[in-house]
């Protein structure tokens, strides 16, 4: 009898646990609570503090899930390729992940929404930006953040090497660099990105200038033309010459700034959405002795790009596409544009930099900088493929094989044909 | 020496008439019963995704796991196996990371252990200073190093700086970063060696080492022949967990030189290159591939462990 007790108790438990296993989560359609995940930004910062308003206004409840940008990108590949419905908004770089996104069907189709609303405008939005975020011919998306390579650079130390402006080309900089460097052995001439993958993005300005690009008019990899060679001759050899002592081939932007802020570089080329590190006293030593320049001018002229690096989409596995548009409508409005443009991050709207305030808090010398960029700027900086992070690996390499003294004309070779068979592969 | 008895349980429980049917099927299958739970738990957990691994490494799965996917047979193995590039590399990363790491590891293991094994004043701070380094995330660890190890602003450079040695590259480096990983690695996992070893020497009978002490056996001696031998099944222990945990190393690499093992793929083992496969290239099939041909060296690197254990007991 005792046993049979035993049993009838046990088998009770684990009934109750099954049971209590399969309750929750069987939440189905609209909810009240938005689920949005957003990068590591200054973006996000304000963003967050504005979401009490939004709240307000619409009685919804968002939930912010905030990453950086590696674990953002893994989190998307685990939880869309699970088809999981538990992000609804999600930010992503259309450049970067834009196309195996929208291939993977991972974003959803905006074309109804983004002509619902008249006074959200989506004509107001740059014709450049709209086009990443477009997926044959739909939109799928709506950038937020826009970029373009600056110079960066130290007036205290231009002053003491006897410059009275910032450099102009490419050759000027390249003095200039060499000069402070050799006045000052404790300062790098010059500081970029220097790790294979994410160089790639800045290199791409030089490629530009020196009349290069990854990919020729034909869609065959150009990484070894004459003016790709000189191009990564001339990073890799400023890096090398100029650059800090015992550089290291690991350089993304948070290591390469920080030698600015620390007030060890004269010169640094950079998107200049990450301005305000170098410009707030409590993140940079520099602060006060700043300055920004367009990017110099290669032998084919001054060719930054200019691209939309951050957009927001809608999970198409989502269960809450109407409210997550709410949000996206509100986060993108003329207003919150203006607000966040305000605080530093350059947005994608036409309306706000026509918009004298739009631009008043930058510094002025960056808000020149930003409008030569946008004339001649290309609106790509990286190869436009769909396996993007491969293809900056491979085309990334002769970077890092001119910053370490290797052949950079070998290499280049080496990377146009894994770039060629890479394109051959994706095109099938 | 107590004798322990065990008795078996009758198969069946003496059943009365009125008992219901279930509770006797379930009297009867109690084993199977109560083994469920954890049955099912091994197989949702362990044998499906090895399973679906397997089944993803015959495909040609990429860009998304729920896009169509061609079954390509061992077409990812050949193709994997033929890498001279990325592959075999990382092969000879993995085997190198561990064995050196597992040498230092055991040696130094071995030697801190014998020096906290005889009882001294303050025994129990010494303990728990060495155990710190075991405590921390390995992650924040290599953290902690890149900083340390920075060639510029890093505290090691500072360090030689002050005795006259000049700047390292640490793990800038493009053939100074393994071994540097290496060293973070034995830095955080020494312990764990000390810490089995100790448990296995406080456990030795004295007599033996009495007995070698009486006849006038030296201290190398007693190591050798009357410590060492008695220790071996432990430091088997150690060496398999040390071993397979060194295999199978990810957060110190990833942390210290982010994806890809570095620009010039210097610390890229075949966990790190597998992640690259599949967060990076998002090619699941070769990825799988990669991870299944991983999986059968770390079993057959515990094959042959735990049959030199079993000898070493003999």
């Amino acid at each position: 009898m005792r046993r049979r007790a035993i049993f009838g108790t046990s088998l009770a438990v684990v009934a109750a646990m099954g049971l209590s296993a399969c309750g929750g989560g069987g939440d189905s359609g609209a909810s009240n609570t938005v689920r949005v995940t957003l990068a590591n930004h200054v973006w996000t910062e304000n963003i967050k503090k504005a979401l009490p308003e939004f709240e307000k206004q619409t009685g919804l409840k968002v939930e912010v899930t905030q990453l950086g940008e590696d674990q953002l990108s893994d989190q998307y590949n685990v939880k869309l390729n699970a088809g999981s419905s538990d992000i609804d908004v999600m930010m992503y770089r259309p450049l970067q992940e834009g196309k195996l996104f929208a291939k993977n069907k991972y974003l959803a189709d905006l074309s109804d929404q983004v002509k619902a609303n008249k006074t959200w405008d989506f004509s107001d939005f740059q014709a450049g930006p709209v086009e990443a975020t477009t997926h044959e011919g739909k939109p799928v998306g709506v950038p937020i953040i826009t970029e373009q390579e600056v110079l960066y650079y130290r007036k205290d130390l231009l002053a003491k090497a006897g410059l009275s402006e910032p450099p102009k080309t490419l050759d000027e900089l390249k003095a200039a660099a060499a000069k402070i460097k050799a006045a000052e052995p404790d300062i790098a001439g010059f500081v970029a990105r220097t790790g294979k993958s994410p160089a790639v993005t800045q290199f791409s300005s030089f490629l530009y200038s020196f009349g290069g690009d990854f990919v020729d008019g034909s869609g065959k990899s150009a990484v070894s033309s004459d003016a790709a060679k000189q191009a990564y001759a001339y990073y890799g050899g400023l890096i090398k010459e100029s650059g800090p002592a015992n550089v290291s081939t690991d350089m993304g932007w948070p290591e390469a700034m920080a030698i600015f802020t620390q007030g060890k570089a004269a010169f640094y080329t950079e998107a200049n959405s990450l301005y305000k590190n170098a410009t707030d006293p409590a993140k940079s030593k520099v602060s006060d002795t700043v300055g920004f320049a367009p990017f110099p001018a290669g032998p084919a002229g001054s060719k930054p790009y200019n691209i939309p690096s951050w957009a927001l989409g809608v999970n198409a596995s989502s269960e809450n596409t109407g409210n997550a548009w709410k949000f996206i409508e509100w986060a993108t409005s003329k207003e919150q544009t203006l607000a966040q443009q305000k605080s530093g991050v350059p947005g994608a709207r036409t309306s706000v930099w026509a918009n004298p305030e739009g631009t008043s808090t930058f510094p002025k010398d960056l808000v020149e900088a930003i409008a030569a960029s946008t004339k001649a700027g290309v609106g790509h900086d990286r190869p436009l493929v769909v396996k993007v992070a491969e293809a900056r690996e491979i085309v990334g390499q002769p970077i890092v094989d001119a910053i370490t003294g290797n052949d950079v004309a070998a290499a280049a070779d080496t990377a146009n044909a894994a770039f060629q068979k890479f394109l051959d592969d994706e095109a099938k | 020496m107590a004798t322990i008895t065990t008795t078996k349980a009758p198969r069946s429980a003496p059943t009365d008439p009125e008992t219901p049917g279930w509770v006797r099927w379930a009297n009867d299958h109690r084993k199977w019963l109560f083994a469920a739970p954890a049955m099912i738990f091994v197989a949702v957990l362990l044998v499906f995704p090895l399973a679906w691994t397997g089944y993803l490494s015959l495909t040609d799965a990429e860009g998304s796991v729920r896009a169509e996917s061609e079954f390509v047979g061992i077409q990812n193995y050949l193709d994997v196996l033929t890498d001279t590039e990325r592959f075999w590399p990382a092969v000879g990363r993995t085997a190198t990371f561990t064995a050196v790491a597992l040498l230092f590891e055991v040696v130094l293991g071995m030697a801190i252990a014998l020096l906290l094994w005889r009882p001294f004043k303050g025994q129990r701070w010494v303990r728990v200073a060495i155990l710190m380094p075991l405590v921390a995330t390995p992650v924040a660890v290599g953290m902690m190093w890149r900083l340390i190890f920075d060639p510029n602003i890093g505290l090691a450079n500072q360090v030689l700086g002050w005795v006259g040695i000049g700047p390292q590259p640490w793990l800038a480096g493009q053939h100074s970063a393994l071994p540097t990983t290496i060293f973070i690695d034995v830095w955080q996992w020494t312990p764990m060696v000390v810490l089995i070893l100790l448990a296995g020497l406080t456990s030795l009978s004295e007599e033996p080492q009495e007995a070698a002490r009486i006849d006038g056996a030296s201290t190398w001696q007693r190591f050798r022949h009357v410590t060492l031998p008695l220790l071996m099944p432990t430091l088997t222990v150690a060496i398999l967990l040390r071993g397979i945990d060194a295999l199978k190393t990810f957060d110190i690499l990833y942390a210290t030189k982010g994806r890809g093992g570095g620009s010039f793929h210097e610390v890229e083992t075949l966990n790190v290159y597998a992640y690259g496969l599949s967060f990076d290239y998002n090619e699941y099939g070769v990825s799988s591939t990669v991870l299944i041909l991983f999986f059968l060296i770390i079993i057959g690197a515990m094959w042959a462990l735990t049959a030199r254990r079993k000898e070493a007991q003999r």
